[in-house]
């Protein structure tokens, strides 16, 4: 039971783009392709575990006043394998993203979740809550990238899927999509669908 | 002095860093509820940027870059895939050494911009600054305006949009859309009108 909780309630009742505000430039930047979201998804959902677990395994090591810069250099770590490992194996795609890579480091996923969760439990609980959490980042970008390329340029995976009417097809692309602001109206009414559902995630006006 | 000016320019408005590459929208949206606030952090991110960017810069230049150890002996090392971890090193102790020379020398400073301090280590348009100006070969003084003109361009953004939001508060949203919902989509807009900046070139 607990662990179905850490694993899959960040997805819907507890995201970490819709309700915790976090690690949102990511989220926005690299949704035009679905091929960069799945690699960013993994990216982000490997270095979440495994700082979480091992910021957890020395938890009890780590001076108070030290601890951000000691998480940030586990993490800093983490995100220079993924990267060598993306520039050895995926280098166009690695290319494609540039900086972004580079930027989980400074993803509040990541931190919040060493920070507000590794750093008060076990190995094992904070490994599990990091691929949720992750799980749950990737769950937005996800949908984000799948609307975004259909509707932009009529493909998914490069597949066509809609057939564009510069090609003989009936589909007229939306460039909007292609363009970053959309991520934005996307992500917004998907919070919009998440808290119609959610009630009590709703924000009262003050 | 052109070449400068073009970068200053281009760092605020073509490739502003908030509303063009979205970075550091974590504290974007969360920290923009009010003007006041979001000036004090917009001055704090302009400071941080403009010192760690060149300080990023030297250390590029002159420990990372492949040949850049000439000078200590090493010709052929090439340390460059460390440069992740010294940037954010470099970040987190200039915003730590910020923080006790601003509570020692100005204090009012130090009270208005305290508590946005620490947050600016986690915030990705400072990192991103710093991986843009690697990215692109900046030298010394075009990292300097680089680093003034992204942390402006940044601090413009965020009091742009908590002017918005302050009014927003006056009109009358849909209850689900209400706070983040909204603000997405304001932010969306922007974005828009930032994008009729592209293409400028001085």
């Amino acid at each position: 039971m607990k662990i179905k909780e850490l694993l899959f309630d960040p997805i819907l009742k507890n995201n970490p783009i819709a309700l915790q505000i976090l690690g949102i430039c990511s989220a926005l930047a690299v949704t035009v392709r679905l091929d960069q979201v799945l690699i960013m998804c993994f990216a982000l959902t490997f270095v979440c575990a495994f700082s979480s677990l091992f910021v957890s395994i020395i938890r009890n090591h780590i001076p108070g006043s030290i601890r951000i810069i000691v998480q940030m250099t586990i993490i800093a770590s983490m995100v220079i394998i993924v990267n060598e490992f993306l520039k050895a194996y995926a280098y166009d795609v690695s290319k494609a993203m540039a900086v972004y890579v580079g930027l989980i480091i400074t993803n509040c996923i990541v931190m919040g979740r060493t920070e507000g969760f590794a750093m008060k439990n076990g190995p094992v609980a904070s490994f599990l809550d990091g691929i949720g959490n992750g799980l749950g980042y990737s769950f937005i970008l996800i949908i984000v990238g799948i609307l975004r390329e259909l509707l932009g340029s009529g493909k998914i995976l490069g597949m066509t899927i809609l057939p564009l009417t510069r090609d003989g097809g009936w589909y007229e692309p939306n460039g909007l999509m292609l363009l970053p602001p959309s991520a934005f109206f996307i992500i917004g009414l998907i919070i919009w669908v998440i808290r119609t559902y959610y009630p009590d995630q709703m924000e009262e006006s003050n | 002095m052109e070449n400068l000016i073009n970068i200053f320019v281009k760092a605020v408005f073509i490739e502003n860093l908030a509303l063009t590459f979205f970075l550091g929208m974590c504290t974007f949206l969360a920290v923009s509820k009010k003007v006041s606030t979001s000036i004090g952090l917009g001055i704090a991110v302009i400071v941080v940027q403009t010192i760690t960017i060149p300080a990023n810069n030297l250390i590029y230049t002159y420990f990372l870059k492949p040949g850049a150890l000439a000078w200590a002996g090493y010709p052929e090392l090439d340390l460059s895939f460390l440069g992740l971890i010294s940037y954010i090193g470099v970040i987190a102790a200039m915003v730590q050494i910020l923080e006790m020379v601003l509570d020692k020398f100005v204090p009012a400073l130090y009270n208005t911009l305290g508590i946005f301090l620490p947050l600016i280590t986690v915030n990705c348009a400072i990192l991103g600054g710093s991986l843009f100006m690697v990215e692109r070969g900046y030298n010394f003084t075009e990292s300097v305006t680089y680093g003034l003109g992204s942390g402006f361009g940044w601090a413009l953004a965020i009091m742009a949009l908590s002017g918005i939001r302050e009014k927003l508060s006056y009109s009358d949203v849909p209850k689900g859309l209400k706070g983040l919902g909204i603000t997405f989509i304001t932010v969306g807009l922007m974005a828009i009108v930032f994008m009729c900046f592209g293409g400028i070139q001085l």
